[in-house]
């Protein structure tokens, strides 16, 4: 039996699908069987940052409406053999995932996968609904920045009415919070929200906090998930993202200012 | 940062604070909001009804607030009675 995580947020280019792709690719390389869905129909965008655009040809929504079969459309990752990817449809409508529809492909991938990831779209439309509700744990991704974090907690209130388990009384769904595109420098200089500020607003539980990096554009312009650059901060804090949510203590890092050296003070750099 | 960035970021505050401020402050409301019973609005229109029966207010007279105060929720109840004209 899979479990189901939605990686959501409310505003768009916050960095879900780049959290997605982390993610999936890290929980994948730690031998777990993984499918990382794209619900962003009819603009796809998750096959570009896992670097296998070329390598579509079926898709979601095909799959819904009897077109192709799950494993047609199903694309394993060329670097890791335990992840594979669902694109969606980049040419029909979004309401072509119907719950009936999506809760088929999420019973079925739960018989043959560990963990099943949803790359919801922006908004609070259908789509962010259709991949919010069959969540067990959703990842809730936030900049620390006012109209991201107002956004974060407008998709805490869906999650917790609105989710399937919500609507059945169920054990409600686990919520995280992931803080991205942090600067400590900016944090530290009072212009920035901090990670303590930003947990006392939303009152979640931190699953972790990634650096604000150069490395997420080299990733995403090179179609490679950032956690497999382990050179670098960003690639280092999702790995230990993956960590926590499996349940291991991981301490926060990069959430401080690097010193600098005498130098570097005097002359800046 | 350099030496001159230094002496210049002790004078002014960071504009941080004032976004957990504001953020704080919208974000109670909304959840507070989110959290209201249903039944809220219904309530207040077929008050509303009652109180017609014997004395002319307008929609606006009734107001019918939902607050929770440790571990007791209070339902407050205003109705503004027109002036009397003599």
């Amino acid at each position: 039996m899979a479990r189901t995580i939605v990686i959501t947020s409310g505003k768009g280019g916050v960095g879900k699908t780049t959290t997605a792709a982390a993610v999936g690719m890290g929980l994948a390389l730690r031998g777990n069987r993984t499918v990382v869905i794209d619900f962003d129909v009819g603009l796809r965008n998750l096959d570009l940052i896992m670097g296998c655009e070329r390598r579509v040809v079926y898709d979601f929504v095909n799959v819904i409406n009897g077109e192709a079969r799950l494993n047609q459309a199903l694309i394993r990752d060329k670097r890791c053999e335990d992840l594979y990817i669902l694109p969606a449809s980049q040419t029909k409508e979004k309401e072509a995932l119907t719950k009936e529809g999506v809760g088929q492909i999420i019973h079925e991938l739960s018989e043959h996968y560990d963990y099943i990831v949803c790359d919801s779209p922006a908004g609070i439309e259908h789509g962010a609904y259709m991949a919010m509700y069959y969540a067990d744990d959703a990842v809730v991704v936030t900049n620390p920045e006012v109209s991201s974090v107002r956004d974060s907690d407008r998709m805490l209130g869906i999650l917790s009415s609105k989710s399937k388990r919500a609507e059945n009384d169920e054990e409600p769904v686990r919520e995280f919070l992931l803080l991205t595109r942090y600067n400590p420098a900016r944090v530290e200089a009072g212009e920035m929200l901090s990670v303590g500020d930003v947990q006392e607003i939303l009152a979640l539980d931190l699953l972790g906090v990634i650096p604000e990096s150069t490395a997420v554009l080299n990733a995403s312009n090179s179609g490679i998930p950032v956690v497999l650059d382990q050179n670098s901060e960003a690639g280092q804090a999702y790995a230990d993202v993956v960590g926590r949510y499996l349940g291991e203590d991981l301490p926060h890092r990069f959430l401080e200012v690097q010193k600098k050296g005498l130098f570097d003070r005097l002359f800046g750099g | 940062m350099s030496l001159l960035d230094y002496f210049r970021s002790k004078q002014k505050k960071g504009s941080a604070s004032l976004a957990k401020e504001r953020l704080q402050i919208l974000v109670a409301h909304e959840r507070a909001e989110r959290n209201k019973p249903s039944y809220l609005r219904d309530l207040q229109n077929e008050l509303l009804q009652v109180v017609r029966k014997y004395v002319q207010v307008d929609d606006q007279a009734i107001s019918v607030q939902l607050e929770q105060e440790g571990n007791q929720e209070i339902l407050e109840l205003n109705i503004t009675l027109p002036e009397q004209r003599s």
